[in-house]
């Protein structure tokens, strides 16, 4: 009885510990949102990120679309072949890269390569003083650092999913074309056929959400690291950990919500 | 009738967990003059600076400057307390992601009351003030030398005019020389902006240099005030024993053996 007892606390515990964590980020992300919406806003700051996340991730965000989109069309051509469904081909690429894999895929990508950067940028601030250099200089480390972040994790992910899905599509098209003997016409004319906005529209809002994410994670990481260089390679390995738990399961929350039968 | 301190600090007192830090500080910083805060490491010197800024919320206590207790005031109020105080961090803390000039000129930048093409001259100007060329400005944190970043901190303390200035160890990990240089600095500053200023320090002949009045605290305590230029023969034994760098003395190290 007693060892049951105890087993409960211990789950009870993790559950408090838990829930106290999500409040503190959920609070942590409102007072960073609010900071949006009362002037000054550091536009630099933003403009600053939203460069690094949209154009320096274009490169890794590309070639990844690319090759899945052709693995995708390899892959799923041998499992039609079997039932003599081909001709499905060009809608399961379509439809997989607009609505999973390229919002997917990119937020991944970039949770490894930005929220890293944003929380060993931050969290090094915090271990060197520089976050108390900020309050003592009349600026609010929320409003300078992780207000321009937020929005810029959120804009900058959509137009890498635009990027993403047209290279996938492209990806599978090239396959489809040059080695499964698809006629080029025929499969563009296939997948726009398929082809719905909410498709593209429920990408983009993941794509959104993903990007609002990464940037939380890797803010909220980053700030609440403490210890010198240990707890900065922690905080990055947590924020990039953490973010990509969350776009999966958010992932599930958003297909969920867009596409309830 | 004596003169409000600019600083007044009554009952002080904050813990770290187990670990009491500070434990009843009592402190008065005089206008327009130069205070020392002497203290061991761990002594409670730099909690004490961060409670006066607001970085740390004090557990117990009164902060008062210019005698308005500073938990009494508004957010607003406060904002504007502390738009009037520099401070210059031991290791800087200059902003990385930015050149000097916009290290120099932040906070100026940042309340809008100066254009950028502005900053930059304003910053040739305070560079100037520390010794140092514009040219500087150009030049990212990573680029300068210990002893230059000390400089472009302290160009950054004082650019909006502060009249409260704090100096946490200005003159750790430079050499002798740079190290006078940099105190020669910070009372040029001062006296040049008739402000305030509170600095910690464990360096006795920088003490001696920047401060008209030194404190010592000890065990999260304020053992003793006085002039700085006494320090050394005050006839305190702590003060005396911490100052002649005495291994012999009331003040003992917990050392394993």
């Amino acid at each position: 009885m007693s060892r049951a007892l105890d087993l409960l606390a211990l789950v009870g515990r993790a559950a408090f510990a838990a829930l106290g964590g999500a409040g503190r980020i959920a609070i942590f992300a409102l007072v960073g949102l609010s900071h949006l919406v009362r002037p000054p806003f550091h536009a630099r700051q933003f403009w600053r990120h939203f460069v690094e996340i949209a154009y320096f991730s274009l490169p890794v965000v590309a070639l990844t679309a690319l090759f899945t989109g052709m693995v995708l069309a390899l892959q799923s051509h041998t499992g039609f072949s079997r039932f003599g469904a081909e001709t499905a081909l060009p809608s399961l690429v379509v439809l997989s890269i607009t609505r999973e894999l390229g919002p997917v895929l990119a937020g991944l990508m970039v949770a490894g390569r930005i929220g890293a950067s944003m929380a060993a940028e931050i969290g090094t601030m915090r271990v060197t003083d520089q976050i108390d250099a900020l309050t003592t200089l009349s600026t609010d480390p929320m409003r300078y650092l992780v207000a321009p972040r937020l929005l810029a994790g959120t804009l900058a992910l959509p137009p890498l999913v635009v990027v993403a899905d047209i290279l996938g599509v492209f990806g599978g098209f090239l396959i489809a074309t040059l080695q499964l003997g698809f006629v080029p016409q025929s499969y563009l004319d296939a997948t726009w056929d398929v082809l719905e906005a909410m498709d593209v529209i429920s990408g983009l809002v993941k794509a959104a959400v993903f990007g609002f994410l990464i940037a939380l994670m890797g803010c909220w990481c980053g700030y609440h690291s403490r210890g010198g260089a240990q707890g900065v390679g922690q905080a990055t390995t947590r924020a990039v950990v953490a973010a990509s738990i969350l776009i999966l399961a958010f992932d599930y929350v958003l297909t969920a919500a867009f596409f309830k039968q | 009738m004596s003169e409000t301190p600019k600083i007044r600090l009554r009952g002080l007192r904050k813990a770290f967990g187990e670990k009491q830090v500070l434990d009843g500080v009592d402190l008065d910083v005089r206008p327009r003059h130069s205070m020392v805060l002497l203290g061991g490491s761990g002594s409670g010197k730099s909690v004490t600076v961060k409670c006066i800024l607001g970085l740390i919320p004090p557990d117990e206590g009164v902060i008062e400057i210019d005698g308005q207790d500073v938990a009494k005031l508004s957010r607003r109020e406060r904002a504007a307390l502390f738009d009037r105080t520099g401070m210059l961090f031991q290791n800087g803390a200059l902003f990385d992601s930015l050149p000097v000039w916009e290290n120099v000129c932040f906070k100026l930048l940042a309340q809008r009351r100066l254009t950028r093409r502005a900053a930059r001259d304003r910053a040739a100007e305070v560079l100037a003030q520390v010794g140092l060329a514009a040219s500087v400005g150009d030049l990212w944190p990573a680029e300068l030398s210990g002893g230059m970043q000390k400089r472009v901190a302290l160009a950054r303390a004082i650019a909006a005019q502060p009249d409260i200035i704090f100096f946490d160890e200005p003159t750790t990990g430079l050499d002798p020389i740079m190290g006078a240089v940099i105190d020669g600095l910070i009372v040029d500053c001062v006296e040049r902006l008739g402000a305030t200023a509170l600095s910690i320090t464990h360096d006795m002949a920088s003490a001696r240099r920047i401060g008209d009045d030194a404190a010592m605290i000890h065990k999260g305590r304020i053992v003793w005030t006085g002039s700085a230029e006494t320090l050394g023969h005050t006839g305190h034994p702590m003060v005396d024993q911490f100052a002649n760098g005495s291994r012999e003395g009331p003040i003992q190290m917990e050392l394993r053996r």
